[in-house]
């Protein structure tokens, strides 16, 4: 399926998981905010929250400094 | 028609000059700003116009002071960022900047959230002095700030923030900045406050280390009010440090979106 990442269009296996999407990026779900169509993802949801075809998935992927 | 001399309205029955005006209520004046600007020529004042006449080097009488520190400001913006409330979650490189600009800008009342205390590392690139050592942040940039502008309500709150008390100490603003160092905390903080808050404005930053091209700092718009700021690349680590030119440039863009934010401009 087809999905929207960071503004890029992404080819996905279907029925990943937030979870499984960060582990395929390689980012820990500590150092992330994650947003779905325009609604930030909760980290304890990361779980059990299916991406759909044609999701606008956001991933923001945090750096330590300020 | 009413028009405003150094903030105060004045009635006047037909439009005059400038240097009418200047002869009447302040005729010693070496500074006239007309609209937010300075002008040396004599202009014909409108409708609704804003005029400062302005001594150099003169100590104003105290009501007047706070309105002749914005005399530069853009006519209007002044009473809007009055109104505003703002918190500062995190007081080093970015939220001690943060906070001195918001300061300058007249923000009516600023929240300063650390929990840390200054040393001197910390002295190459945020905002306090080699005489505040060992001083807790919040006490040191409280002291910084009522220097700068004293008519502005601050509460310093020393205490590490976490998931439980955010609800507790950002209920009562209508903008959030994020200025933590730790990755962990940023997105910690962004998550939750923009569960907790959907009608509040959040501003964060990531990737703002180095001594990159500033112009690779941008900002990324997320779900309706939420905003982060930086190259989202390059983070404080060995070899990489955290130097003031490149984090002022990206603690001056979330003040900026923050002002921008309480002007509707966003």
């Amino acid at each position: 399926m087809k999905i929207t990442l960071n503004g890029k269009i992404t080819e996905l296996e279907k029925n990943i998981t937030v979870s499984e999407l960060l582990q395929n990026l390689k980012i820990h779900s500590k150092l992330v905010v994650v947003e779905i169509n325009g609604d930030i993802i909760q980290k304890d949801y990361f779980d059990n929250t299916f991406i759909k075809e044609n999701d606008k998935v956001e991933v923001v992927r945090f750096v330590g400094g300020g | 028609m009413t028009i405003f001399i150094n903030e105060k309205k004045v009635e006047i029955e037909t439009p005059c000059m400038i240097s009418v005006l200047k002869e009447k209520y302040k005729s010693n004046a070496d500074i006239v700003v007309y609209n937010g600007h300075i002008v040396s020529e004599d202009l014909k004042v409108n409708d609704g116009d804003s005029i400062f006449f302005i001594k150099r080097g003169e100590m104003p009488p105290e009501e007047e002071l706070e309105f002749l520190m914005m005399a530069r400001h853009t006519p209007g913006v002044h009473k809007k960022l009055k109104n505003a409330k703002v918190a500062i979650c995190g007081l080093g490189g970015l939220g001690s900047n943060i906070a001195i600009s918001l300061a300058r800008m007249g923000i009516g009342y600023i929240k300063l959230i650390d929990f840390d205390i200054v040393e001197p590392s910390n002295l190459n690139r945020q905002q306090y002095f080699i005489d505040q050592i060992g001083m807790y942040k919040t006490d040191a940039i409280l002291e910084n700030l009522k220097k700068i502008n004293p008519y502005i309500t601050y509460e310093a709150i020393n205490i590490y923030i976490n998931k439980d008390n955010i609800e507790n100490l950002l209920f009562d603003v209508d903008v959030i900045v994020e200025a933590f160092d730790k990755a962990e905390n940023k997105a910690m903080l962004i998550s939750n406050a923009s569960k907790l808050f959907r009608e509040k404005c959040i501003i964060g930053a990531s990737g703002v280390a180095g001594l990159y091209d500033t112009s690779l700092l941008k900002v990324k718009k997320l779900s309706s009010n939420v905003y982060i700021v930086g190259d989202f690349e390059n983070e404080a680590k060995p070899g990489q440090g955290l130097m003031a030119t490149r984090v002022a440039v990206a603690a001056n863009i979330q003040a900026n979106l923050v002002v921008r934010y309480i002007l509707e401009e966003l």
